[in-house]
């Protein structure tokens, strides 16, 4: 149940309305290239991380938005993934640990005019900034969160993260990890997120086609991008890049599809929950078909549970995008709809004097 | 017309206590403001306790509201009340201690029962015991006579009649001095318009107050407070939360700046948050964070794009907020933070007053993190103060710690309404194209090139073409702002960010010094919210012949120029503070000069009559020092 504000929907805000509505566009005829976001600033992480295809991926794909680059602003935190906005050509903020959704919602929530992305990772986000995170999605800022998940803490040399195993020996769990993880597709799902999806550094192709929609989609958008740290959690994600592993294990999720991998497809179970079978011993009435619009999120927190920790079976692409009020746009209709003319100091005065003044002698001027 | 004796007072204090439910609150805030409109100068002081709705009838549960009026400049909510309506026996027995003999006691009989009476453990009635002889006392069964008043209101149950008896409390003090009550009935009229009959029991209950006063032989004089002689002007009264926030928005508006408030509810700063929420027709924006750590976040971010940034908060939200300031110093952006200090550490005492997060407002960060730190005097300070903090914020692109106290916050007195177009022009302006050039002579944006006056970085908001850049929190190299671990440039860097916060000393005035006689050795130097009653203290001393000089900083980062030699100019400097000593502390260790502290942190405001005390007895023993010295 929702319950209608009454307020004028400002054009950008309006039903339907893309994620970059009321960001300026550049003239007609005239586009960015990958190099015009491409900084001047020497990219600083490991030989072989995951973040460099990451990076490849966001400065090709950026152009295509179609944008003013001066309108784009990268917010990030702390971490490896976090030294992202140096490397664009955009305006960028590093923050500090785990506050970058809060400060890009003050920032989204009084610009119209811009494109607001947030780079985090597993640490960060799930972490130190897991209130945050579950606040910014349950208010619908407009943002898109770019979650890279490695499993791992990199930037602090080897501590377990709230994505790592049960069980999983880090630096600091010498004998095994005891806490359960967070699956961030379920914990997103769970904070009333709109827009949930799930995408990996090595699949180029993929990685984009998430990213679009996230930019099109007009309020928080959470992207866990699997990413891979060839230092301390090395080929955590390998079998999901084996071409035939990962058809046997990658659940696509397309929008009205059957969710299926390989021969195996997914199936309504008699508890109200989903299950992977051979798509031979499948009730063809229980398959199901992926509505990614559906407007309850029971269906996609469902998908989001048939992950394992043996990575057996992993839903992969856009999880859930639903169109519902964002909180910056409300925030902007609230004040112009409050607003009945520009304010000039004889408004001000107005307010200074409130209800119940009095006077005393006779004031200069009046 | 009375047929009762009218008597002229100068000054009166008046306490209304009672249990929290009671209302008093409501009824000291109507009876300032029939005071206020009578054109008496006047000083408030709500204390409440922190419990929204503590045990009927105890002593944790009293809620009481000060008031001091007069026809003179008034600088304090009074020491000792000469008036005192206790609304039970726990409304009595918290408060008698402070009440002067000879002092006036109206107490509601009603809820003299055995059994209140038990539970603040009193065996005996104190009315009845003689234990009050020294007080005039009027004992008038307030609940049932005013459920008597609205004996005709047969659709009200007992129990929403007695809700009335504040104001007919509120009638009676009314008549008792002489305040017209016309205000109150537009008050009640707003407040109750969707719901007449209980208007029309409000109206009726306050009616009947004053006609009791009017007609009962137990009062048989009335008072009368002559207006204040005041500077010409037009007035409100205004407690230091609105005034805050009204000057928050008066700079905005004065900067042509949007106004961005990220905050957490805390005690005693929600009302600038109330109050603002309140102001989206003057296009400003409120945010209710998840924390308070999100409510500077939002801020923060709000500034990075171009808006004027505040957040608000209490001591235990300022150490939450510390990491992100730092990352404001850093990025060299403006943010205004408003500590509404109150009782510590922890949480400590959520209700009371106290000035004790000076020191964290100065140091309490990592690595060396200035920021500029203000604090209000008065209640109606707090508009300007506001203002100050943003000028010094958008010039010197800078957070600025604004340190108010719980005191100030619901404290109130007339204020004289300012023009806005003759507030100080801070107009801002944004960076807007590049400047400098590279190796090969092409156009650059320097986001860490500065100003050459005030040390400011360039505000570059988003959406301007050409100037797309990084900051961040870690160490940038001096001009362009990459980063940089070279430590000649972080040695450079650390004295550069302090450089301008020192440099803000070139444009606050300096530390002026009243000693109206030009002789004396003693000054009382304070800071904040004390300066009502050091000036009041002030006062009595010299009315009783000593020789004082008063000076009372408002910016306590950077110190006004001249403060150094202010200090020396005395034999004894002595320091009020509601904490142990950190402006002391500071004054020490930056002067080198041996100020005495004076301190208490009882979570009320110092009392003039305590603080006159302690000046008059430095005073008297430089003169037998003095004396001494002649006769050798």
């Amino acid at each position: 149940m929702t319950t209608d504000l009454g307020m004028p929907l400002s054009p950008s805000g309006a039903p339907g309305a893309t994620g970059t509505a009321g960001v300026p566009r550049l003239a007609d005829g005239t586009a960015l290239t990958k190099k015009d976001f491409t900084s001047d600033q020497e990219v600083r992480w490991c030989p072989g991380c995951g973040d460099y295809a990451i990076l490849a991926a966001v400065q090709g794909f950026l152009p295509e938005l179609g944008l003013k680059r001066e309108n784009i602003v990268f917010v990030s935190g702390i971490g490896c993934s976090s030294r992202f906005p140096y490397y664009l050509d955009t305006f960028g903020m590093h923050s500090i640990h785990g506050r970058a959704p809060a400060i890009a919602t003050g920032l989204a929530a009084t610009r119209e005019d811009l494109s607001v992305w947030v780079v985090t990772g597993d640490g960060d986000a799930l972490s130190i900034g897991g209130n945050h995170l579950i606040h910014a999605l349950r208010r619908n800022v407009n943002l898109k969160i770019l979650l890279f998940n490695n499993e791992i803490y990199g930037l602090t040399k080897g501590q377990y993260s709230p994505t790592s195993h049960v069980g999983q020996v880090t630096k600091s769990t010498p004998l095994g990890s005891l806490d359960t993880p967070f699956n961030p597709v379920s914990l997103a799902l769970g904070a009333e997120a709109s827009f949930v999806a799930r995408t990996m550094d090595s699949d180029r192709q993929h990685l984009t086609s998430v990213l679009r929609a996230a930019a099109e989609h007009r309020g928080s958008a959470l992207v866990e991008i699997y990413q891979n740290c060839p230092i301390f959690n090395d080929g955590v994600f390998d079998v999901l890049k084996d071409r035939t592993e990962a058809a046997a294990r990658i659940l696509h999720l397309t929008d009205g599809e059957e969710v299926a991998a390989g021969d195996n497809v997914v199936v309504r179970d008699d508890r109200g929950s989903l299950d992977v079978v051979p798509r031979a011993d499948a009730d063809p009435s229980r398959i199901v078909r992926h509505d990614v619009s559906a407007a309850d999120p029971s269906a996609a927190f469902a998908l989001s549970r048939l992950d394992s920790p043996d990575l057996g079976h992993v839903p992969m692409g856009v999880f859930r995008n639903v169109q519902r009020p964002t909180y910056d746009d409300g925030l902007r209709e609230q004040i112009a709809s409050a607003q009945t003319n520009e304010i000039t100091d004889a408004d001000i005065d107005a307010l200074l004097a409130g209800r119940d003044t009095w006077t005393v002698g006779n004031p200069a001027g009046s | 017309m009375s047929t009762k004796l009218v008597q002229k007072l100068d000054r009166v204090v008046i306490r209304f206590a009672g249990d929290s439910g009671d209302g008093m609150q409501l009824t000291g805030d109507r009876f300032t403001s029939q005071t206020a409109l009578l054109g008496n100068d006047l000083s408030t002081l709500p204390n409440f306790p922190a419990e929204i709705r503590a045990p009927q009838g105890t002593l944790p549960g009293v809620s009481s509201f000060q008031l001091h009026f007069a026809d003179h400049n008034v600088l304090t909510p009074g020491d000792a009340p000469d008036v005192l309506v206790a609304m039970n026996p726990a409304a009595l027995k918290a408060n008698l201690r402070d009440l002067p003999r000879g002092a006036t006691i109206i107490v509601n009989t009603d809820e003299f029962t055995k059994r209140n009476l038990s539970k603040v453990g009193y065996a005996e009635s104190p009315l009845d015991d003689g234990s009050l002889e020294s007080y005039h006392v009027h004992p008038v069964a307030l609940t049932s006579i005013a459920v008597e008043a609205l004996a005709s209101f047969t659709d009200l149950t007992r129990k929403e009649k007695e809700r009335a008896k504040n104001m007919f409390a509120l009638g009676l003090l009314s008549w008792l001095y002489t305040r017209p009550m016309d205000g109150t009935e537009v008050f009640l009229k707003a407040k109750f318009a969707d719901k007449p009959v209980i208007l029309e029991a409000n109206l009726a209950a306050l009616r009947a107050g004053f006609n009791y006063g009017e007609t009962t032989e137990d009062f048989s004089v009335s008072y009368e407070v002559a207006p204040a002689t005041m500077a010409p002007g037009t007035y409100r009264n205004v407690t230091g939360n609105v005034a805050l926030s009204l000057g928050l928005v008066a700079a905005a508006h004065r900067a042509h700046l949007p106004l961005f408030l990220g905050s957490y509810p805390i005690t005693p700063a929600s009302d600038i948050l109330h109050t603002l929420a309140g102001l989206k027709r003057y296009g400003v924006a409120t945010m209710q964070a998840e924390d308070e750590i999100a409510g500077v976040g939002a801020a923060l971010g709000a500034s990075f794009g171009g808006a004027l940034g505040v957040t608000t908060t209490s001591g235990p939200g300022l150490a939450l907020k510390a990491e992100t300031i730092g990352l404001a110093v850093s990025l060299e952006l403006p943010l205004i933070v408003c500590d509404i200090q109150r009782g510590g550490p922890s949480t400590g005492l959520p209700t009371k007053t106290e000035q004790a997060d000076l020191l964290q407002a100065l140091f309490g960060r990592n690595g060396e993190s200035p920021v500029a730190v203000v604090a209000p005097s008065t209640p109606a300070d707090c508009f300007e103060i506001a203002v100050e903090a943003v000028r010094i914020a958008t010039t010197y692109r800078t957070p600025v710690i604004v340190l108010s106290d719980g005191y100030l916050a619901n404290g109130s007195e007339p204020w004289r309404l300012p023009r806005t177009a003759e507030l100080p022009d801070i107009t801002v302006e944004f960076a807007t194209e590049p400047n400098a050039t590279d190796d090969k002579g092409e156009p650059v944006f320097h986001p860490y090139l500065r100003d050459p006056e005030t040390l400011a970085r360039p505000w570059a908001i988003p959406g301007t073409p050409g100037l797309e850049h990084r900051v961040g929190g870690i160490e940038k190299a001096d001009v362009t702002g990459n980063i940089s671990y070279d430590p000649d440039n972080h040695d450079h860097m650390t004295r550069l960010r302090q450089a301008k916060i020192d440099g803000i000393a070139d444009t606050i005035a300096p530390l002026e010094v009243d000693d109206p006689t030009g002789d004396a050795d003693v000054l009382v130097l304070g800071w904040g919210s004390t300066f009502g009653p050091i000036a009041a203290a002030v006062r009595l001393a010299r009315i009783a012949g000593a020789r004082v000089a008063q000076a009372h900083l408002r910016h306590l980062n950077p110190f006004p120029a001249n403060t150094g030699e202010v200090l020396r100019r005395y034999e004894r400097v002595i320091v009020p503070e509601m904490n142990l000593g950190q402006l002391a502390l500071l004054l020490r260790a930056r002067y080198l000069v041996d100020v005495e502290s004076h301190t208490s942190v009882r979570g009320l405001p110092f009392q003039a009559g305590e603080l006159a005390d302690v000046i008059a007895t430095a005073v008297a023993s430089l003169s037998d020092a003095h004396l001494k010295e002649t006769a050798q």
